[in-house]
């Protein structure tokens, strides 16, 4: 891999070269490797990431898997999407690290040191999907503004960590509260020390869901630090971008919460769906709450050619929000005919859930794998591009691979 | 009684010699690790792959190209650079497709949010430009899939 004789002067230098500090490491680089940015380091070393995984943009990090880098049913770091806003920080010293509990709705104003989190309140594992709002963005027609994720926005690890509810209780909620809004570590990308770059958060009733987290590990270790070591608040289901990163204050609001990335048209579609490339007005978007019905086939990686005679074995995984996925069909004659999978269900509530089918071709040819699941409400993935909002947000369109039967 | 006695003290002595002296091989080894770290690389990387960067690097285009930022070389390049790639990268910039009035809200709502100033006359260069190199390219509702590498499944 070229890139990696780009970072071999790095590993030295380590963390301590990290993101946004723009070191001098070498004059020299590979031929043929187009460089992220000049002087900044690699991120596939740095982050722990495979060489297959895709860097979208390299200030601030923004990293994407394919769909058959994701087969695993607990998906490890190096498989993991990097979303960024800001700058990763620097320099975090996990025992002068504290997390502020404020706002208009919180009875009194509490700071707890990760200590004292991990030894108070009872800890839980849940594995949650966590996928990127604006996971299939690059489909959208008229183009959406934004990182251009594919379809490897997406992953469900293992986290471990204490429940929101149980430290809001402790601190005391009132009866105003409406919405909790996280505060975090990051820097801005301008150097301004006063902007946060991102401060969202969910309303009351889901911060009170017992899979709603407070966590410091991820798949049994630290949470990695570009996945928002020590502490990070997860909302499975959710856009990923309501799980805040490196987490050191809370508020528990009287109103929604008003961070930056909680207005305009981040994270918001418009309350009435629209025309495409239609001009919406701040007041007719809504905030997104749960991630749409959606599934991804995993296995084969497309462009597999196999002998006419034998049968593909499919597999992949399948989530929906807040719900469960009731039930996962494949097509091969680009949706005329849909053939039930086998269906999972998932290890725990907002758990993606894994599917797997053999595949029978009639004959040779050219052939599209399409996946669609159904939602317990009924709903399934479209096959064509839902309804085309400003961001480009909530692609759930289905997932399609393809084959060569020779 | 001395031979037996002599028979463990000489059987510790070897294998003291023994442990001592692959104790100095590894730190010897250490110590020559630690200095020639590539030493360690079990991957052959010959030199003539590595150019120079030193000079003329920053300006170096290459099939229309800027090499350095991966942007299209055109009229107003220089001030999208000067100007777009303060705060965030170019691939930001390159991975979008926008209309001249698309572009022109974007740099609204970054001098609304996030700090970007005044482009002046500026403006209309850059926003050319990009509407120009980077201007929407439809794509329908579904778009056939593209750059399938073929590969036999075992």
């Amino acid at each position: 891999m070229k890139r990696r004789d780009f970072s071999k002067n790095l590993s030295w230098a380590g963390i301590a070269g990290l993101i946004g500090v723009p070191a001098v490491f070498s004059r020299k680089m590979a031929d043929g490797y187009v460089p992220l940015a000049l002087q900044d380091p690699d991120p596939f070393s740095l982050f722990d990431k495979d060489p297959e995984m895709t860097v979208l943009n390299d200030r601030p990090w923004n990293m994407e898997a394919k769909a058959h880098l994701l087969n695993d049913s607990i998906t490890p770091n190096k498989y993991m999407f990097v979303r960024n806003n800001g700058k990763v920080p620097q320099n975090v010293h996990i025992e002068n690290w504290t997390l502020t509990i404020d706002g208009e709705s919180a009875k009194t104003k509490k700071t707890y040191t990760l200590q004292q989190l991990k030894s108070r309140f009872k800890q839980y594992t849940y594995q949650l999907t966590l996928e990127c709002g604006g996971n299939g963005r690059s489909e959208f027609d008229p183009p959406a503004k934004g990182n251009q994720w594919t379809v490897g926005a997406v992953s469900c690890a293992k986290w471990t960590g204490v429940r929101l509810r149980d430290v809001l209780n402790d601190v005391g909620i009132e009866d105003s509260a409406v919405y909790i809004g996280y505060h975090s570590a990051d820097t801005h990308l301008s150097g301004d020390p006063n902007k946060e770059p991102i401060s969202r958060g969910v309303p009351i009733k889901k911060a009170l869901q017992n899979e709603t987290l407070l966590a410091f590990q991820m798949n049994g270790n630290d949470i990695p630090l570009v996945h928002g070591y020590p502490l990070r608040l997860v909302c499975g289901g959710w856009p990923a971008s309501t799980s805040g990163k490196w987490v050191n204050r809370l508020s528990i609001r009287d109103k929604v919460h008003d961070g930056p990335k909680m207005g305009g048209s981040s994270y918001r579609v418009p309350c009435e769906t629209i025309a495409p490339g239609t001009k919406v007005d701040d007041q007719n978007m809504c905030i997104i709450e749960s991630m749409p019905v959606k599934s991804l086939i995993t296995f084969p990686k497309t462009g597999a050619i196999v002998p006419l005679g034998k049968k593909l074995s499919i597999n992949g995984h399948a989530w929906a929000g807040e719900l469960e996925v009731t039930k996962m069909e494949y097509s091969i004659d680009f949706g005329s005919t849909w053939t039930p999978c086998k269906l999972n269900p998932p290890v725990n509530r907002l758990a993606w859930q894994q599917f797997e089918a053999e595949v029978a071709f009639p004959k040779k040819g050219y052939y599209e794998v399409w996946g669609r699941a159904t939602d317990s409400k009924g709903k399934s993935q479209p096959m064509v591009l839902p309804g085309w909002n400003p961001k480009g947000y909530l692609n759930n369109a289905c997932h399609r691979i393809a084959i060569k039967v020779v | 009684m001395s031979e037996d006695f002599q028979k463990p003290i000489r059987r510790l002595v070897r294998i003291l010699a023994t442990f001592f002296t692959l104790s100095i091989l590894l730190a010897g080894g250490l110590i020559y690790f630690q200095n020639n770290p590539e030493k360690l690389s079990f991957q052959k990387e010959p030199a003539e792959e590595l150019i120079d960067i030193s000079e003329g690097y920053y300006d170096k285009i290459e099939n229309g190209i800027h090499v350095e930022t991966g942007f299209v070389a055109d009229e107003g390049m220089e001030q999208v650079i000067q100007n777009c790639t303060n705060c965030h990268s170019a691939r930001l910039v390159t991975q979008n497709r926008m209309s001249q009035e698309g572009w022109e809200a974007t740099i609204r709502w970054m001098q609304e949010t996030q700090n970007l100033w005044d482009l002046g006359p500026n403006e209309e260069i850059i926003t050319t430009y990009l509407a120009k190199n980077y201007g929407p390219i439809a794509k329908g509702r579904r778009q056939n899939l593209e750059n399938i590498e073929w590969y036999t499944l075992k």
